[in-house]
């Protein structure tokens, strides 16, 4: 991060919860991190870890049962939080932008490319019709998109899921954001695809300077393309820290044990860890760490609420045991 | 890979333990009574249903006896009393009848008519629909295409025009229902049915060489029940519905048999000097009817629904 | 495409072909056209020659043989109690069918589209449960019964509008129209409400089920996520998205309309086909019952293509399918 300059996004101890007929589900119940201008933010965690509902909470389009309950969101020094729904819809889409895991259902299925480009450019900016269509179409080659005019009169089904995501991240990038929130966009794509449009955006944020948010369950994926990693379990961060402190020293055993379960070439031939159990439900989840019951390293003091750990370079964790903590002792 | 197997084994242990599943009938009773509007709907069809069948008990007097039927009386608003001394509740028609009698009597043959036509309907219908799956091929595609014309033109139209054919009557109206309604039921028991055969246990009935008669009731049959009886309750509001209004236009009963819809009707006359009572508490009683039957039948669905699991 | 249109034509001249056979054979069974149109001080000679003069003499097949060719010269037979052709007679009164049907399709779109979508929006709100009881309820009212309660309501007992005939007319391209003038207007509204009554309940259904759908939708989230106004994803994202099925359910539901038209046309006096059909079923007038049958059959079998069509407009998908067969 560069130290000294407000990070783009700050977020403090975010906490949002579902009000089901059911009970509470919180989904979101403790998370903190910041991204800074230019910087690529790995926001990693199992299905149903409350990454997406954090990516939606900072542009607030959390849905009804659903609510922000606790916690800053500061963008540049300003709190989301409790700021109206005509401040937050100035703000989505040009200075914060999403791309969704799944390329075949963000785009409008009746609507033309150009009328979906076009309407995003005009939220935002009083332009003509024809001005906001250059820029669509100067957005789409810079995505790799060639005979962008042609493309600009299709519909989305017309397209491959590569080039509708290529589509998706294109309009995200219409207003030139600041802050880029990727949830899991190349989930749904084939391995050299998803290589592209990796290569692409981390080029586009070194050019641009915007900060990206990359939402995966995917550690290969973070860790050739982020700075930072942001590790989350049943909605709280458990583990933060630049890409390389984390994946070559993990700290959190849930850390640890997700990278033991990557396979990879260096130990091939070795038997894969496996972390025991499931993902716990968030529905009335019980006090103290959510991870206790399928952690090797849990101890008694894990029946209260783990607080975080601050480490000096900048790393933070939250367990009572760590795992280098055998090697201090 | 050892520790997922035994987390399997340990949760494959624990289920016998867990509460066990009560009846379907008992899950669905208590799933059907949960919600209070249709709770309330269903009270209501009970007493409509009780009204019908007790009509003669219940009725202040038999509108249809002429001894006991006073021309004096004719028209009287809703309150006043008669000369046999008892009180029009709901005032008199034209002829000096008691219209709380008329209407009880009435529901006694629109119900009649409905239900009747609505369960003809269906049990031809099922055996169209289930012969249609169960043979497949040319057969069904024969079968559901008919269903298909059917299906296109409007139940009004298709009904209007067969009682023009077979003019007046209980069982011509009848005939007209059914066979407006038959393809309803012929489509949803081949529907279900259809998914019920690609099912294994059929394929393993065959294989038992059980006889397509035996298939076919026992195990075809039972399992297309729950769309079934959905169909036949809102159906059913749609006869109801759509003999009322063949009466109402003159081509339904005759006035030998008064159903709602004909009591409706013969108060269209008064109703332009005001005397609203004689086509007004008639049709009260057909709706009341109806939307009784359609909110059981909208909450049979959600209930029976597998997909709208909640 | 028009391979497609082709076919559908032609399967829709079977479809004609076939209903003429069970109408002209089904009506000609009813009963005794001679005995209600004979006055009674008529002699044998007179009846005879009266029977001749109809053709009612003839084996019933040369009748069905004679009508089809008459049919394909646009000769539907006269009626025998106009003594005017069939076909005239409905083409005179088809216009105020039309009018009727059309306007209270408009009405049901204009107000069921609206409320299903809002529903659709909030469906737990207690304004949108109110919605959706009063469309049970639309479904359930017994469509002549509610006209005699307007009658009763509006006209007797308030005296605001008409209860019965179609008011002032004037033309438009060569059609005489009540909707343009201030008394036609007022007569068309109430046969139009409650024509317009079932329909609408079925749209506020069909509107609310596809905005519930598609407001969970991916691409929503996304048109909200690009900062877009609540109104435009609303009016042109989900709109545009739940106007396939209510388009599509719609065109087909206008032969209902067209056909449901003989019970409000019959309460409100209204002087289109659907009051003409009452009347003649009463009078055995055959002539004009299957006059009536075949004109409805052939505008349905065109409503049904026409709805194709538009449904291909509507869904790109759809009209990329038929390009590539």
């Amino acid at each position: 991060m560069n130290a000294g300059k407000q990070p783009t996004l700050e977020v403090e101890d975010l906490r949002t919860h579902f009000f089901t007929k059911a009970g509470v589900v919180k989904a979101v119940d403790g998370v903190s991190f910041a991204v800074g201008q230019g910087e690529v933010l790995g926001l990693v965690g199992e299905s149903g870890s409350g990454k997406s509902v954090t990516g939606f909470s900072i542009l607030g389009l959390v849905d009804p049962p659903g609510r922000v309950v606790g916690g800053r969101i500061l963008f540049k020094g300003e709190d989301l939080v409790p700021l109206g729904e005509d401040r937050m819809r100035a703000l989505r889409g040009s200075r914060i932008a999403m791309i969704f895991q799944d390329p075949m259902m963000t785009l409008n299925p009746v609507l033309r490319v150009d009328t979906q480009m076009i309407e995003a450019i005009l939220a935002h900016r009083k332009v003509s019709k024809a001005a906001a269509y250059d820029r669509a179409r100067e957005t789409l080659m810079r995505v790799g998109i060639a005979s962008p005019d042609e493309r600009l009169r299709s519909y989305p089904h017309q397209f491959s899921g590569g080039m509708r995501q290529r589509v998706a991240i294109a309009i995200a990038l219409l207003n030139e954001p600041d802050l880029i929130i990727a949830d899991e966009p190349t989930t749904a794509l084939d391995v050299t695809i998803q290589a592209q449009i990796l290569y692409e955006a981390q080029k586009l944020c070194r050019e641009t300077g915007t900060a990206l948010i990359w939402i995966t369950h995917d550690l290969t994926v973070v860790a050739g393309l982020a700075d930072r990693i942001c590790v989350m379990y049943a909605g709280r961060d458990v583990e933060q820290g630049t890409v390389d402190q984390v994946l070559d020293h993990p700290l959190h055993p849930y850390t640890h044990g997700l990278i033991g379960s990557v396979p990879s070439r260096n130990r091939r031939g070795a038997r894969l860890q496996q972390i025991p159990g499931m993902t716990p439900s968030l529905l009335n989840l019980a006090p103290g760490c959510a991870f206790r019951s399928r952690c090797p390293r849990a101890t008694d003091r894990c029946e209260a609420e783990p607080t975080v750990t601050m480490r000096g370079d900048g790393r933070r964790v939250r367990c009572f045991n760590p795992v280098d903590a055998d090697v201090s002792a | 890979m050892s520790t997922t197997t035994e987390h399997l084994q340990a949760t494959a242990a624990a289920m016998p333990t867990a509460p066990r599943v009560e009846s379907p009938l008992r899950r669905f009773t208590a799933a059907f009574f949960e919600s209070r509007i249709a709770t309330a709907a269903f009270g209501m069809l009970l007493l409509v249903v009780a009204i019908a069948l007790f009509a003669p008990w219940l009725s202040p007097q038999d509108p249809y006896d002429l001894a006991v039927v006073d021309i004096m009386d004719s028209r009287m608003a809703p309150g006043e009393e008669a000369m046999a001394g008892f009180t029009f509740w709901l005032g008199s028609d034209g002829a000096g009848r008691d219209m709380l009698s008329a209407i009880f009597y009435g529901l006694r043959i629109s119900l009649g008519v409905g239900v009747a036509s609505g369960l003809i309907a269906m049990l031809i219908g099922m055996c169209i629909g289930l012969t249609a799956a169960y043979f497949g091929g040319r057969v069904d595609a024969v079968i559901m295409r008919i269903v298909d014309l059917q299906l296109s033109f409007p139940a009004i139209l298709v009904a209007l025009i067969l009682v023009a054919i077979l003019g007046k009557g209980v069982d011509k109206v009848i005939i007209a229902l059914v066979t407006v309604q038959w393809a309803y039921y012929a489509r949803t028991v081949r529907g279900s049915a259809l998914v019920e055969r690609s099912k294994e246990y059929i394929e393993a009935a065959t294989c038992l060489a059980l006889s397509h008669r035996r298939i076919v009731f026992r195990h075809l049959l039972p399992n297309c029940l729950p769309p079934m009886i959905v169909v036949v309750t809102l159906q059913t509001a749609h006869a109801i519905s759509l003999e009322a209004t063949l009466s109402f236009l003159g081509v339904g009963l005759p006035q030998t048999e008064p159903s709602l819809g004909l009591l409706i009707s013969n108060g269209f006359e008064y109703m332009m000097s005001g005397k609203y009572w004689i086509s007004f508490f008639p049709g009260l009683a057909l709706l009341i009817t109806i939307v009784s039957i359609n909110l059981v039948g909208d909450q049979l669905r959600d209930v029976l629904n597998p997909r709208l699991e909640r | 495409m028009s391979v497609f249109i082709i076919r559908r034509l032609l399967q829709s001249l079977g479809v004609i072909f076939v209903m003429s056979m069970i109408v002209f054979f089904g009506v000609n069974v009813v009963g005794n056209p001679v005995d209600i149109l004979a006055s009674d001080d008529m002699t044998q000679e007179q009846i005879q020659a009266f029977v001749a003069r109809l053709g009612l003499d003839r084996p019933i097949y040369e009748q069905y043989w004679y009508f089809v060719l008459n049919a394909l010269r646009g000769d539907l037979g006269n009626s025998f109690v106009f003594a005017e052709p069939a076909l005239k007679l409905i083409l005179q009164r088809l216009p105020a069918t039309l009018e009727l049907a059309l306007a209270s399709m408009f009405l049901s779109v204009v107000i069921g589209i609206p409320l299903g979508i809002y529903a659709g929006l909030r469906p737990e709100a207690r304004s949108s449960k109110v919605i959706m009881a009063s469309s049970i309820l639309g479904f359930s009212l017994p469509t002549f019964w509610v006209g005699l309660m307007f009658i009763m309501v509006f006209a007797v007992m308030l005296g605001w509008l008409p209860s019965t005939g179609r008011g002032d007319t004037t033309e438009l391209l060569g059609i005489q129209v009540s909707f343009l003038t201030w008394d036609g207007l007022q007569h068309l509204l109430l046969p139009a409400i409650n024509l317009a009554l079932f329909k609408m309940s079925l749209v506020i259904r069909l509107a609310r089920a596809g905005t519930r759908e598609v407001a969970l939708q991916d691409y929503v989230k996304f048109a909200r996520a690009k900062g877009l106004s609540a109104r435009r994803v609303v009016l042109v994202h989900i709109m545009k998205n739940i106007m396939i099925p209510v388009v599509t359910v719609l065109g087909l539901e206008l032969g209902g309309v067209i056909a449901f038209s003989v019970v409000t046309e019959t309460v409100f006096a209204w002087p289109g086909i659907g009051k003409l059909l009452i009347d003649s079923i009463q009078l055995l007038d055959r002539p004009v019952v299957v006059a009536y049958l075949i004109i409805t059959v052939l505008m349905f079998i065109l409503i049904n293509l026409v709805v194709d069509i538009l449904y291909s407009v509507l869904d790109p998908r759809v009209r990329l399918k038929d390009v590539k067969s």
